[in-house]
């Protein structure tokens, strides 16, 4: 829930279905651990995009998956399915 | 228009005079015949509405929340096994304020198999925010119906409804049925207008997530207001269908012969109608007895049966279902209901119609006799006609 504009019970309405929609409430700041794509090693397969269960992975302006930091909760999925080991998981706090 | 119908194909024409616009349900002994009705009907050209296959009944559950959700009515109809799997679901319907309709065959929890009647199924679902009717006819199921939409479909309600029938004493058990006109009966509903509803074009979130500072109580308690106006809009909705279609039935609880009574039999679902022609044998016999057929367990009729509380010296409540290491649940909640009440009339419990186990007008007769017996000590429920060897 938002939260937004409500202050108590009675400003409720009756379904939780919620005012806005999922691009409004951003999920990323859950993330402990952040998947980043070297585009050198990158041979444009897909599996990163295919396997991503939050589909966090977009195509950028180049052509290249890249990561949408807003939604991707840093499960390493991605990471761990690329064959050619083109994304690293690394520490939100070093960076 | 006069039809015979079974209480199976009453649930169907039910569905269709409704103009349900989206059904969903998987088949299962003894509700298979609303499935294969309501497909005939739609094979007719008979019934304009969107029926989604599916796996399972959760999924039927989910598809009809999902459709309710973009604001079309939705119908669908199980049975016990079935009843259990759409557990999560259910709660996923009420907590989403979505008016669903949904007929339940009452049928036996295996194991062992048991396809025959039993309430056990639906009252374990008591917790999950359902509106819960039990109907003793196959007329009341179509008319049940019709009040259920117009009930759970209230603003100040929105919540859905399961509508109980006994498995083949009901669901296979043909009668006259008389359907009022599609144009009253359209007139009489109306069509379904949620204030919110899911969007493409308008998008909202759905299923989102409330951490305990924020408003999960809140919407929890919701529901229970719900259920509070639900008990003025079920009285309301029965007395308009009466003097609009000339069939009401009480409301929540369905007094019968109640008025110069001593005691009173507090009973659900078919066995009422047996109940019914043993009263009258009782009454030609002097005995001062009457029936509270509770038609509407969810919201409980805690007023009414205060109310008639008043007036009488014992109240015999039979359970078609039991809550093993305690009791059934009517006998539970009738007491409760009474607690408060400085003079309580005594209520004694019994478990009768177990698993399909006939009930005759004899049984009820028998429990009578049993429960007039002065000072017996009873306050446990008794199981009726147990086959132990001394029988």
């Amino acid at each position: 829930m938002s939260g937004k504009e409500l202050r108590c019970y009675e400003d409720l309405p009756p379904s939780p279905v919620t005012h806005d929609s999922s691009l409004v409430f951003k999920t990323g700041s859950w993330r402990t651990m952040r998947p980043v794509i070297s585009k050198e090693k990158c041979k444009l397969c897909g599996f990163c995009w295919k396997f991503c269960p939050d589909v966090s992975i977009f195509e950028d302006s180049e052509g290249y998956p890249a990561v949408d930091y807003d939604y991707c909760k840093g499960c390493g999925i991605c990471a761990n399915e690329c064959p050619f080991d083109a994304i690293t998981m690394l520490e939100e706090d070093a960076i | 228009m006069k039809l015979v119908l079974s209480g199976n194909e009453a649930a169907a024409y039910g569905a269709m005079l409704a103009r349900a616009e989206v059904i969903s349900a998987y088949p299962i002994t003894p509700q298979t015949k609303i499935v294969e009705k309501i497909a005939d009907l739609i094979a007719d050209g008979r019934f304009k509405t969107e029926f989604i296959k599916v796996e399972s009944e959760h999924s039927a559950m989910a598809a009809c929340i999902s459709a309710s959700l973009v604001g079309a009515r939705t119908f669908t109809a199980t049975s016990s096994q079935g009843l259990l799997l759409m557990h999560e679901m259910l709660h996923w319907a009420s907590g989403s304020r979505t008016p669903v309709v949904m007929v339940n065959i009452n049928r036996a929890v295996a194991p062992p198999w048991s396809v025959w009647a039993d309430q056990t199924d639906s009252i374990a679902q008591r917790d999950t925010g359902w509106i819960q009717y039990y109907c003793e006819s196959c007329q009341e199921v179509v008319d049940t119906i019709m009040q259920a939409y117009r009930v759970c479909e209230d603003p100040r309600v929105l919540l859905p409804a399961m509508l109980s029938e006994d498995a083949f004493f009901l669901s296979h058990t043909s009668e006259i049925v008389d359907l009022p006109p599609q144009e009253e009966l359209d007139a009489f509903l109306g069509t379904y207008e949620p204030d919110v509803r899911l969007d493409i074009d308008n998008p909202r979130s759905f299923g989102s997530l409330s951490m305990p500072h924020q408003w999960y109580p809140e919407f929890r308690y919701k529901i229970q207001e719900g259920m509070e106006h639900a008990v003025e809009a079920i009285e309301r909705v029965d007395r308009e269908y009466g003097s609009l279609f000339g069939r009401s039935y009480g409301g929540l609880l369905d007094l019968y012969r109640c008025e110069d009574a001593d005691t009173v039999i507090v009973a659900a679902g078919s066995m009422c109608s047996t109940i019914r022609a043993a009263i009258e044998e009782l009454r030609s016999e002097g005995v001062k007895v009457g029936m509270a057929r509770i038609r509407v367990f969810r919201p409980f009729p805690t007023e009414a049966f205060r109310a008639l509380a008043k007036d009488v010296r014992s109240l015999v409540v039979l359970d078609r279902s039991f809550s093993m290491g305690s009791e059934g649940a009517f006998f539970s909640e009738v007491k409760a209901a009474l607690y408060p009440l400085s003079d309580r009339p005594d209520v004694r419990g019994f478990a009768v119609g177990i698993g399909g186990r006939d009930i005759t007008i004899e049984t009820i007769r028998s429990i009578i006799t049993d429960s007039l017996r002065p000072d017996t000590g009873i306050t446990a429920q008794k199981w009726v006609g147990l086959r132990r060897c001394e029988e």
